[in-house]
């Protein structure tokens, strides 16, 4: 060990050249893994989609504010041929148990859920976790659930919505999440059943 | 000491994690299932081979002041390259593990490694070292995370073999404790027996 002294001038250089190597390979590794990581996130992105609307044949995507929260949502429009059959909202929410929730929901061209699918969650295994289709049938009651006509909320708060055992925390997060995906919807039915704003 | 006992410390009589009780955050963290545990375990052996070659072929040229700060700067970059290449490459392990990638960065144990072994010894007992603790480290994360996921949610490697969950302190942070706390004699016994 160390057979070079450890002058002043020996250190900040071998400091130097360690550093600039390891930058340069970074970089290389950088670019060279730059395009497999954006594809493989778009392909999760569309295999969300695909999961919660009907088949089309076309795609636009479009951001709006949503009445409440911080960050706007993603609205996939789909259609087929010129008809809107579809919109697959990007939606998030930030009651969750452990950290920010997201979820893409289904919804079709009059506001009713098609189908959801969460995104990105943390929240307890074995509890809050049934969120995910892999883990339980909870979220199979939303398929067909019309927010305008129902209460988008769990029981124990007034409304139409079954908790999960245990994770009554997690399941009012996740009507929240959908519900806000719901009330943008709503709010900006005009622009969006409009293929003008497009 | 033949490359041998050099390569197999790493499994019992050293193990890195029920012996010298090194890298417990992600041993702890990360291991609520065997994949994840073994995802993990290859990722670090991967990190810590790479530190260790590397380490031991530019020891003589550091200065022994900034012999530190280097390795962190070799060991950091090794577990960028992972972490991108894994997102790249295997999206869905990243999913499970891409939290904890990040944190072989100050796993004590790899940072021990190129301290204590591989800036002293020549490349390919770094190399055997290296390797030998690194699967050491990933059967110890396999092992815990296989008996958590058993216990806590009544399957191994993702086969379920029960309907329903466990008990599901065991895939919790708790369990993670109490499974460890089993383990740590458990591995003793067999030192014993192996000595």
């Amino acid at each position: 060990m160390a057979k070079r002294e450890s002058t002043f001038l020996n250190m900040v250089l071998t400091l130097l050249i360690v550093t600039a190597v390891a930058s340069f390979t970074l970089a290389s590794v950088y670019n060279l893994t730059k395009e497999p990581i954006l594809r493989a996130r778009e392909e999760t992105r569309q295999a969300a989609i695909r999961l919660v609307v009907p088949e089309f044949d076309e795609l636009v995507m479009r951001r709006f504010m949503p009445p409440t929260g911080s960050d706007s949502l993603e609205f996939n429009l789909v259609y087929r041929g010129d008809e809107l059959v579809g919109v697959a909202v990007s939606t998030y929410t930030g009651m969750g148990y452990s950290g920010r929730i997201r979820a893409m929901v289904g919804l079709d061209p009059e506001g009713r859920i098609i189908d959801v699918v969460h995104l990105e969650h943390a929240e307890t295994p074995g509890l809050g976790d049934k969120i995910d289709k892999s883990r339980s049938d909870w979220s199979d009651q939303f398929r067909d659930f019309d927010p305008g006509a129902r209460d988008l909320r769990v029981v124990s708060d007034g409304g139409e919505v079954d908790a999960i055992t245990a994770a009554t925390i997690t399941s009012r997060a996740y009507c929240d999440a959908l519900s806000r995906a719901y009330q943008t919807f709503i709010a900006n039915k005009e622009s969006i059943i409009n293929r003008e704003g497009k | 000491m033949s490359q041998w006992k050099n390569f197999s410390k790493g499994f019992i009589r050293e193990n890195p994690v029920f012996i010298l009780l090194l890298g417990l955050c992600p041993a702890l963290g990360v291991t609520s299932s065997a994949v994840n545990g073994l995802g993990m375990g290859l990722a670090t052996t991967f990190v810590l081979v790479m530190s260790n070659i590397v380490v031991s072929l530019i020891k003589d040229l550091i200065p022994a002041k900034v012999r530190i700060p280097s390795f962190i700067v070799v060991i950091a970059s090794f577990v960028t390259i992972v972490h991108l290449v894994m997102e790249a490459y295997v999206p869905a392990l990243f999913e499970a593990l891409g939290l904890f990638i990040p944190l072989i960065v100050v796993n004590c144990l790899v940072m021990g490694r190129a301290e204590a072994f591989a800036s002293k010894k020549d490349t390919g007992s770094a190399i055997i070292d290296g390797l030998g603790m690194g699967l050491g480290f990933a059967l110890a994360l396999t092992v815990l995370g296989g008996v958590r996921e058993v216990l806590g949610s009544g399957s191994l490697f993702g086969f379920p073999f029960i309907e329903g969950d466990g008990m599901l302190v065991f895939v919790l942070a708790p369990g993670a404790f109490i499974a460890m706390g089993y383990l740590i004699p458990l591995n003793n016994m067999l030192k014993k027996k192996t000595e």
